[in-house]
């Protein structure tokens, strides 16, 4: 790839990183948390974009960046204060700024007017403060910044009739070399303009005894022949021009002998201890001098006030300024530096080496599972040299898989910082306040399975702002603040990673819902449904229709899509709402798309896995336990309490007639929304971790089946999905309408 | 001999530039990412020049640049500042904190280059 391709694709990703720094520093600010720390940051943030959109030419987002930074600098410098409207206004600015950078990365026409509009926002908030940066604007755009900062006295003399070159007088002050340049360099520099002819003054060099190392002694007088203009000679002394004396003349004949070196100049000075530091006044004498002599007077008089501030500079600079290296300072930096060895080290890694480095740990872990089975069928005792080794492997085998999966594991907080933008722009829309509480970004889940809940998880969030919360008026008429609060909030729990999308609106409206789904057909007019199955309506194909959908929350998707993504990637969605409270939506999903802990069970001769993070225990029913209700139900009594009884072999079509309860084993096991069943199998072979393999990619999606597994065996076993296989069960009861899973085949590979 | 250069910034873009346009000037180049990380870079490295940005977190250039001043072996070092500020009020600071001199961003390679062969034994 072209090495400035590949810059600019790092700048976008750098982009991207500083704009979600960006964001969250200034929701802090909005947080009332406005310490420096925060607005330095929010600061160097636009800083960053500003500066690499400058290297590539970004015109449109430097300007914006610049006028966005100046009223940042503003609130940096304390000359702003950071309310809460000038706050919004800069989330406002990053929302455009983020839409700047994708414009300009994808080759996309922003949108001008709102670039505008904000700027214009921006600059009013920044008026009141000195900046002047219509100027600062024009230094950076032109390119030669570097240059335009240079305070250019009066250079231009009316005498042009003799362009024979220049003398220049130079002398060098103690700082000149303190701050490493070097006076040889420069003289270097200004023979690059033309033929030159240099003398140096060591008069004021003081004995050996005397001499600082560091001090400043010399003097020079350069005679440059070159038509080139003054302001070329100053860029040569460019960083040096407060660090010495410069005096740039015209050369003519009588200028050439007035300015050699006068005897009378170098009487040492009894030490004074200020130091001119400004050559200004020299220049301006010269400037508008007419006649070189009384300029050389005035030089004289100059240059012998400055000798004597100059000639004994390090007795006036206490020790602060110590030029002979003392350890102590040394020490200090050496000190300052340990302080800070603990720097992040990390590596950027293309994400296909880690996808198949995961890959092939799969491979690696069935192979491990594979040997095994291998080695027990041919004999070998479990007390073998062998078997040990092979518990080691297999140990080991996991510890590699599990750092692995460590290496793509993201914290939510890339989706989660996507939300504050989305919320602000439903808030507008919809007119309503909203505040938007996270907790738990830091909760690492595997890259594959973030990059796929951006989608419910806005959908969720829309719904929250759109049909949660209440309009404003209607929240104060209720008593309650006029900010609606959505809490979005992640943290891992058994094996998974839960997601809930938490409003303090009204909550579902149980009466609506059931109308609406009765007029549907979704639910015969005569059920019979518990405030719970009501709310879980709302995830019914077909429930979600045009006529209920606004603009925001609608865009054709409905819960039932969002819960029809959320299976897919074996999580589960579920919503709790209190009238009046608010509602909770919950998503649970696996940590990870690739292994899985499973118990392996025998269902009429089939071999099965049963996600272990979905088992609470095992159990071995009583018959006397096991009562029937009606024609085909049954429930078990387990302390207390009756839990639905599911055949999986009948679930999954494998027999017709059930198993006798007390001839299988059970596996108590808890679905989505903490439903509880009991699922009797034939028989548990054991516990494994599987690698698993998608049967919707390999096959096709098959109800009650959330993926398959190649065994030790090699061949292929499925996952159950106890969700489905539950959920079933609840809407037979329900409805007397089975959901019953097709038969089907599946060939071994 | 082949000059090697320090360069101080904790945009990636910007040290990719940096990189690009000194390597390809036949410069060496060895990177640090704030002030912090350009000390204990310096531990191991012995550049010919130093070129900063200011605005960094953890250490930014100003006390980046008067640490290295304060290491003997660096005082006579050119350190430059690398930096899009252009007010005058930012360089005085720099150069009170030993700035050799400075490259106002966005740095053209070129100019880049030319300011450290100009500031360069």
């Amino acid at each position: 790839m072209d090495p400035m391709a590949a810059i600019r694709d790092t700048f976008f990703q750098e982009c991207e990183e500083q704009l979600s720094e960006l964001e969250s520093g200034l929701m802090r600010m909005e947080g009332g948390e406005t310490d420096q720390e925060t607005v330095n940051a929010v600061f160097r943030a636009v800083h960053s974009v500003k500066g690499g959109a400058g290297a590539f030419g970004l015109e449109d987002l430097v300007r914006f960046a610049h006028v966005f930074e100046t009223a940042l600098d503003q609130v940096r410098a304390g000359k702003l204060d950071a309310s809460a409207n000038a706050v919004r206004l800069l989330l406002r600015a990053s929302d455009a700024l983020a839409d700047l950078v994708r414009c300009a990365r994808d080759g996309a026409t922003p949108d001008e007017a709102q670039t505008t509009s904000l700027a214009a926002a921006l600059k009013a908030l920044t008026n009141g403060g000195p900046t002047d940066d219509g100027h600062a604007e024009d230094d950076e755009d032109d390119g030669l910044g570097d240059l335009t900062f240079l305070p250019l006295p009066v250079a231009v003399e009316a005498e042009t009739t003799r362009p024979t070159g220049w003398i220049i007088k130079f002398r060098p002050l103690a700082d000149l070399y303190g701050n490493a340049n070097e006076a040889a360099l420069l003289l270097r520099e200004v023979s690059g303009l033309g033929p030159v002819s240099v003398t140096v003054d060591t008069s004021s060099l003081p004995d050996f005894a005397d001499l600082d190392p560091e001090g400043a002694y010399l003097k020079w007088t350069i005679t440059l022949q070159s038509d080139c203009d003054e302001q070329a000679i100053r860029s040569a002394f460019e960083f040096v021009e407060d660090d010495c004396e410069l005096l740039i003349s015209r050369a003519s004949d009588q200028a050439d002998e007035a300015s050699l070196p006068q005897p009378g100049v170098d009487e040492g000075g009894a030490g004074s201890a200020e130091t001119i530091r400004s050559p200004v006044p020299i220049m301006a004498a010269n400037a508008t001098a007419s006649s070189d002599i009384p300029t050389d007077a005035d030089v004289l008089a100059m240059i012998r006030k400055a000798q004597q501030s100059v000639s004994q500079p390090d007795h006036d600079q206490p020790a602060a300024r110590s030029r002979q290296g003392a350890p102590p300072a040394v020490d200090g930096t050496s000190s300052k530096s340990d302080g800070g060895s603990a720097v992040g080290a990390t590596i950027r890694v293309d994400l296909d080496r880690v996808d198949r480095l995961i890959d092939l740990v799969g491979e690696l872990v069935i192979n491990e599972a594979m040997l095994t089975q291998r080695v027990m069928e041919a004999g070998l005792a479990r007390a073998s040299g062998v078997a040990a080794a092979l518990d080691e492997l297999e140990h080991l085998t996991r510890e590699i898989q599990d750092s692995v999966m460590a290496i793509r594991a993201q914290p939510v907080r890339s989706v989660f910082q996507r939300m504050p933008r989305l919320v602000r722009e439903v808030a507008a829309m919809t007119g309503k306040q909203v505040r938007l509480l996270t907790d738990g970004e830091g909760t690492e889940v595997d890259k594959t399975v973030i990059e796929r809940i951006a989608d419910p998880l806005t959908h969720m969030i829309r719904n929250a702002i759109d049909h949660g919360l209440e309009p404003t008026d209607a929240r104060l008429a209720a008593g309650k603040p006029e900010e609606g609060v959505v809490k979005l909030t992640a943290l891992h729990r058994s094996g998974r990673i839960v997601i809930e999308v938490a409003d303090d609106g009204a909550g579902i409206n149980r009466e609506r819902v059931k109308a609406k789904a009765i007029e549907r057909g979704l639910i015969a007019p005569e059920a019979q449904l518990s405030d719970e199955e009501t709310d879980n309506l709302i995830f019914l194909p077909g429930f979600s229709t045009a006529s209920t959908v606004s603009d925001i929350s609608g865009r054709g998707v409905g819960m039932d899509v969002v819960r029809r993504s959320v299976q897919s990637l074996g999580g589960r969605i579920s919503i709790a709402s209190r009238p009046g409270a608010g509602s909770t939506f919950t998503l649970s999903l696996p940590l990870t798309l690739a292994v899985l802990d499973g118990m392996v069970v025998s269902v009429a001769g089939h071999t099965l896995i049963v996600p272990l993070s979905a088992i609470i225990e095992t159990l071995q029913p009583q018959a006397a336990n096991v009562h029937t209700l009606g024609t085909d139900v049954r429930v078990v009594a387990m302390r207390g309490r009756y839990i639905p009884l599911v055949d999986v072999s009948m679930a999954l079509g494998y027999r017709d007639a059930p198993l006798e309860a007390d001839k299988s084993v059970a596996l108590l096991v808890e679905g989505e929304g903490g439903i509880r069943a009991v699922l009797i199998v034939d028989a548990i072979q054991g516990q494994r971790q599987v690698v698993i393999k998608s049967l919707e990619a390999n096959y096709r999606a098959v109800p009650g089946i959330a993926a398959a597994t190649v065994m030790g065996d090699g061949r292929v076993a499925l996952i159950l999905d106890v969700d489905a296989i539950v959920s079933v069960t609840r809407t037979e009861i329900l409805r007397g309408d089975a959901l019953r899973a097709e038969p089907f085949l599946l060939q071994a590979s | 001999m082949i000059k090697t250069i320090l360069t101080v910034d904790d945009s990636r873009t910007m040290r990719d530039m940096l990189r690009l346009s000194l390597v390809e000037a036949g410069f060496r180049v060895v990177q640090a990412e704030d002030g912090v990380h350009g000390l204990e870079v310096l531990r191991d490295e012995t550049p010919d020049v130093i070129v900063t940005d200011i605005n960094m977190p953890r250490m930014d250039g100003f006390g980046f640049i008067e640490a290295v001043r304060r290491d003997v072996t660096w005082r006579s070092t050119p350190v430059l500042v690398l930096t899009t500020e252009v007010d005058a009020e930012k360089k005085s600071r720099a150069k009170a904190a030993g700035a050799t001199g400075w490259i106002v961003k966005p740095f053209d390679p070129v100019k880049l280059v030319d300011v450290i062969r100009r500031v360069a034994a």
